[in-house]
Formats: C-alpha cells, sequence, structure tokens
C-alpha cells in the first residue's frame, strides 16, 4: 500500500448525499481480475453521456482545475451499498487520496484504509465550508496532514480529524496488515486449537463440496 | 458472587471470537466460515500469490460462482469473455490453492448467501464472512455475518481472522400480527423507510419481537439480507426453535449426538434480558401494507396504496434536490398513484427473494393467470437446489404456463452482471435489495418489492396490490 503522509491538492465537491458503490463504479465494470485501470470508469453513469459515451461536461470532474482532483469533498454517507473494493481503487487510479465527508458506508471506510486512500470524517457544516472552498478551484488547495490529523483550508484555519491509531500508523507507513496480523499466529493457533476441541460439531466445508 | 454483565447475541458471539485483545479496543477476530465468489477474490488470491501466502484453512472456505454466470443452458460454458475470464481464475484459484469449490454444473450451485444456510455451511454462532455486503443475510442463523473487501477476502483467507473494531448494538424490535398479503421484504421495506439508508451505520442490527419470531428462515433471512441497506454491516436473530430444525434438516449440518451438543450451546446465545443496546426502534406491523420503492435509495418506499411522494414538500434543500433527480431518473411524476405505474420487466429472485419459500409465494399469484402483454417475466431460483425442489412441487409448470421465464440459479438481473439486464428506461418490478441508478443495467428503473407483489405486477402489467388478486 502506497503511504499517506501529507498531500496539498485541488479539491472537488460532490454535494450529494447517499452516494452508493454502484455509482462510484457500476457493476459492469467489476469483471477484471486487477487492481488497476478503474479510473476511467470512475463516478461512469455521472461523467459521461450515455448516447455516445463522450464527457458530460457539467460534472466536476471534467472540468478544470478538477479534472486533477486529488481530494473529494462528498455528502453524507458516502460508499453506501455494495462491498466492492473497486470503488476505492477506481478513485486511487483517478488521482483522488483522500474523500471527506459527513459520514461513510462501514464497509467503504475501511476498504479505503486498506488502499491508502484516506476516508475523513468531519460535521456536515465544515464539510459545506470546504466544498465551498473546492469551488474556487486551483486557487484554494486543501491541505491534509495525516501526522497531526488536520484539513488545512486555503487560508489557513486548521480543522481537526478523528482516525484510529492502528490504520493512522499503517497509513503512514504504507503497511500491510496481514503481516501485523501474521505476528499473531501462535495466538490463531491456540485459539483453533480451544475451539476444535470445545466444538468438534463444527463441520468442515470440504464434505459440502465434494 | 459479581453478577456478570448482561451481554447481547452479538456480544456473545463477539466474544468467543475474540484471539486476541488489543489495547486499542480492537481485536483480532476468529473467522469460522469464509465464503470465496468470482467477482471480489481474484485481487485476493492474487495478493497471496505476490506475498507467497497459502489458504490458512481451506476447510474453513467454500467457494461457488454466482455473480458472473448466465442463467440460461450453462452447458456449453459463458460467452460472454470478461465474466469467462473471472469464472475460470477462480477454478484456477481454488485449484492452486485447495480451496473447496461448488462448480457451476453442480446442484448445490446457487446464490452464496441461499447456499450457506442450504447446505448447513452457515451455523448459529458462527462469524461468517464474504466479499459481498449481502453476507448480512446469514445472520438470520444467529451468526455475525458480514460483508469485507477484498483485501479483508485476503487477510481471512492468509489468517482467518480479522482485525475488527466491535460494533455497536442496536435493537430492532418488531410486534404486531402481520396482515395478509404482507411477508418479510414488506417488514425490511418498512424499517428501512422508517431508520433510513445510514440508520443503522456503525450497528449491529438484532431483530427481535413476536413478528420477528413468526417468521420462518427463509424470512428471516430476507430482513437480515437488507441489514446493509440501512447501513447495518450485519443483522442477526436469535437462533430458536425454527432455526434448530431448519439446521437439522440440512445435508451438511450436525446430526444426531452432535447437533444436540450444538444446540446446548446455541442456547446459551440469545441476548440476556437486561442486556443494553446503544440504539433501540420498534415497530407494529398490524397495519403494515405491501411496499413498493419509488426512487433510487430503498429508503424511498411507499405502501402500495400510496403515491409517489412530491419533493416540494421537504423544507430540507439538499433532500429535495435528491429527490428531484431520483424522481427524474425514475421518470415518475410527484402524486402518481403507484398502482397506476406500468412495469416492464419482473424479476423473482436475488438473496434477497429467491428460497422455495418465496418461489412458492410468487407461485401462489401466478398459478392461472397470464404474465401481462408486454411484460417479461423471470423466475431465478437461488440454488440448484431451490430448483429441484420448485420443479419437484411442479411450480416451474406453473410460471411457465403463466408465461415466465424460468431460469438457472444465479444473481443474474439482481446487478445485472451477466446477460439479465434491464435496458434503459425500463421499468422494473424487482424482489431484489437495491434499486440505486443502474444497479440492473445503465438507465434501468428499479422498484423493490415482495415476491408475490412482483407476481401480481407481472400479471396486472403495473404495480398491483396482491391483496386483491389473492
Amino acid at each position: 500500500m502506497e503511504k499517506f503522509t501529507k498531500l496539498t491538492a485541488v479539491a472537488a465537491s460532490l454535494p450529494m448525499a447517499n452516494v452508493d458503490t454502484d455509482k462510484v463504479i457500476p457493476s459492469r465494470f467489476l469483471k477484471t481480475i486487477k487492481r488497476t485501470g478503474l479510473g476511467a470508469h470512475l463516478f461512469d453513469p455521472l461523467r459521461y453521456n450515455h448516447q455516445d459515451g463522450s464527457e458530460n461536461p457539467e460534472f466536476v470532474l471534467n472540468r478544470e482545475p478538477w479534472r486533477h482532483a486529488g481530494v473529494l469533498v462528498a455528502g453524507d454517507n458516502f460508499g453506501c451499498g455494495s462491498s466492492r473494493e473497486h470503488a476505492p481503487w477506481a478513485l486511487l487510479d483517478f488521482g483522488i487520496r483522500s474523500v471527506i465527508a459527513p459520514s461513510f458506508g462501514d464497509i467503504f471506510y475501511n476498504n479505503s484504509l486498506k488502499n491508502g486512500l484516506l476516508p475523513i470524517r468531519l460535521p456536515e457544516a465544515v464539510c459545506e465550508q470546504l466544498m465551498a472552498d473546492a469551488a474556487m478551484g486551483a486557487n484554494a488547495r486543501l491541505s491534509i496532514d495525516l501526522e497531526r490529523q488536520v484539513v488545512i483550508r486555503p487560508g489557513g484555519e486548521e480543522i481537526h480529524f478523528e482516525i484510529d491509531a492502528f490504520h493512522k500508523h499503517l497509513l503512514l507507513e504504507g503497511l500491510d496488515d496481514i503481516g501485523q496480523t501474521l505476528e499473531h499466529a501462535p495466538a490463531i493457533d491456540r485459539f483453533e486449537e480451544k475451539r476444535r476441541a470445545a466444538m468438534p460439531w463444527l463441520p468442515a466445508t470440504t464434505e459440502a463440496a465434494s | 458472587m459479581a453478577q456478570a454483565k448482561p451481554r447481547t447475541l452479538f456480544d456473545k458471539i463477539w466474544a468467543s471470537h475474540v484471539v486476541e485483545a488489543l489495547p486499542d479496543g480492537t481485536a483480532i477476530l476468529y473467522i469460522d466460515r469464509h465464503l470465496v465468489h468470482e467477482v471480489t477474490s481474484p485481487q485476493a488470491f492474487e495478493g497471496l500469490r505476490l506475498a507467497g501466502r497459502r489458504v490458512r484453512r481451506p476447510d474453513a472456505t467454500i467457494a461457488v460462482v454466482d455473480h458472473n454466470i448466465p442463467t440460461t443452458d450453462r452447458r456449453h460454458g459463458i460467452d460472454e469473455p470478461e465474466s469467462r475470464l473471472q469464472v475460470e481464475t477462480l477454478e484456477q484459484n481454488v485449484a492452486a490453492f485447495g480451496v473447496p469449490y461448488i462448480p457451476v454444473l453442480d446442484d448445490r450451485q446457487g446464490i452464496v448467501h441461499v447456499i450457506g444456510p442450504e447446505l448447513g455451511v452457515s451455523l448459529p454462532g458462527m462469524t461468517i464472512v464474504c466479499g459481498d455486503s449481502h453476507t448480512s443475510t446469514h445472520g438470520a442463523m444467529g451468526a455475525l455475518a458480514f460483508g469485507i473487501g477484498t483485501s479483508e477476502v485476503e487477510h481471512v483467507l492468509a489468517t482467518q481472522t480479522l482485525h475488527q473494531r466491535p460494533a455497536k448494538n442496536m435493537r430492532v424490535e418488531v410486534n404486531g400480527r402481520l396482515p395478509a398479503g404482507c411477508s418479510a421484504k414488506d417488514i425490511v421495506l418498512a424499517i428501512i423507510g422508517f431508520i433510513g439508508t445510514g440508520g443503522g451505520t456503525g450497528h449491529v442490527i438484532e431483530y427481535t419481537g413476536e413478528t420477528i419470531r413468526g417468521l420462518d428462515m427463509a424470512g428471516r433471512m430476507t430482513v437480515c439480507n437488507m441489514s446493509i441497506e440501512a447501513g447495518a454491516r450485519a443483522g442477526l436473530v436469535a437462533p430458536d426453535d425454527t432455526t434448530f430444525a431448519y439446521v437439522a434438516a440440512t445435508p451438511f449440518g450436525p446430526k444426531g449426538e452432535a447437533l444436540e451438543r450444538a444446540i446446548q450451546y446455541w442456547r446459551t446465545l440469545p441476548s440476556d434480558a437486561e442486556a443494553a443496546f446503544d440504539h433501540s426502534v420498534s415497530l407494529d406491523v398490524a397495519d403494515l401494507e405491501p411496499m413498493v420503492t419509488w426512487g433510487t435509495s430503498p429508503e424511498t418506499v411507499v405502501p402500495i396504496t400510496g403515491r409517489v411522494p412530491d419533493p416540494d414538500e421537504l423544507t430540507d434543500l439538499t433532500r429535495r434536490e435528491n429527490w428531484r433527480r431520483m424522481l427524474d431518473y425514475m421518470g415518475l411524476m410527484p402524486g402518481t398513484k403507484m398502482t397506476d405505474i406500468p412495469v416492464d420487466v419482473v424479476f423473482i429472485g436475488s438473496c434477497t427473494n429467491s428460497r422455495i419459500e418465496d418461489i412458492r409465494e410468487a407461485a401462489r399469484i401466478a398459478r392461472g393467470r397470464k404474465v401481462a402483454p408486454g411484460v417479461q417475466a423471470l423466475v431465478v431460483p437461488g440454488s440448484g437446489l431451490v430448483k429441484k425442489q420448485a420443479e419437484a412441487e411442479g411450480l416451474d409448470a406453473v410460471f411457465k404456463e403463466a408465461g415466465f421465464e424460468w431460469r438457472e440459479a444465479g444473481c443474474s438481473m439482481c446487478l445485472g452482471m451477466n446477460p439479465d439486464k434491464v435496458a434503459r428506461g425500463k421499468r422494473s418490478a424487482s424482489t431484489s435489495n437495491r434499486n440505486f441508478e443502474g444497479r440492473q443495467g445503465p438507465g434501468a428503473r428499479t422498484h423493490l418489492l415482495s415476491p408475490a407483489m412482483a407476481a401480481a405486477a407481472a400479471v396486472t402489467g403495473r404495480f398491483a396490490d396482491v391483496r386483491e388478486l389473492s
């Protein structure tokens, strides 16, 4: 996973509530066996005209300078719905490294953290201010300092955000959490042994699929 | 002696799976069952390969194809090259990593959330995960079951655990006698309409109350399935005699003395009487009516006797704009009676409503009637075993006679990853779980409802009150 430390970027605003992951990346683009190349299909239904596949000039990510946005400021419950990790993959592939919203779908939030995409929860009123900043485009870049847990507005005002210490550490160092968990392998072995003894009736899947 | 703190069903399952409690309140949580399908697993297996890791517990893992596969005759394989590649990739991965796999032509093949409980692979008290948000379905067994992303799929394959923070406890209590014409689907649509699509975020929902207790396992699965549509990663129903009888009848669940021992343990799982919930809501369904969604979020739901609402009645400007956008997408005018809206496509299927009980309900309405002219109606059983059972009961003949298409098992038109799609601008009456924009195909207009209501829409050519048909 790519490290996340500091970011200064153009922010794009998407003032819609309940943007589900089907809207972030529709199911017909999930037939890939790779993690890359999904950026072209990010927000497909909003971004392209369905008649001819041309860009919808109204959509924020098709306009300068937001075409180069590194931050997305979105509405409530962003990333609800499907568990598809293709949603953070598509955002990252497009160039977005952080999404700021009043709240997120739980699975999307988790998936983002595991890919170096920083999800930041901030109150609705603050998100509205950041959306106003975002509308000013390249003259008003937002900065994010993960170590200090602050979003820095164009005028220098700092807004604190919460993130749990474990994920903050993984993001700052770009670490793989499977490696972290495997350090607990002896405890997992002991747990399995105990469980097998206490619940010998737990069937193996091998039977059901043989 | 100090009294132990009363615990919820969730608290008990969580506690019994903690491998290691970490100082920050998170835990390494043991996973009993990992269900794998073709869409969200290729990158996970690739990750294992790149890191030189193995699958820790193949015997706790089971793989099946469901999302991509056609529901017409499958003996000649899959035409669509990308779908075929994804299915072949899964087949190569399960072979390379030794994961038990149910192939597409096997009777046991089906939607992952239908076959888990049906085969006896998903049991009470377990932790169950799958790279699919509707894993919440298995919570109906009294198991902690939730959807995960592909990175977590890889994590579970490699470690048989997840690093998790405990969810908050939410209770949704449902009481009252369920009126004729209403089903579990109407209950859960009413719940989502009431608490909203974000109402359960951060929580595990336990469904309690006499109405839930009175539901059969299929109904409980329908309710738990849509927990994620209220934002909750997991839904739960406490295991009881209904659950135990269901498990006893599964082909691969524990039997005999093993089952007795298991039941003894499962009886200790229900929430203690004094257990505290972070959030509680209750619902009386005595006056419930069959429900239909009108917008592009599952919370936008009205009774079939209702009308398309008017965004101008909202004071919140963002919500008003949201509703306008939905009506524009759905091609609906405020004030239109739901029963005046014509449908083009009817889909009976999906992990929400494709079990034998659902198929019987739809068949009851279809029997002796004809699909309205111009309507395409599909019945897609949730598994090969459901299909066989329905055929043994003669239900396939009922549907075919009425002009429905009788298909092979799979996810099908719920998300249109296979050839079953709703065309742009067409209106679908669907027993699935999501009416999101483009969910059933680009530009498709989806309305969610129960199997009986879907069958009623098929035979009348518009949304119809099933109570007037039965």
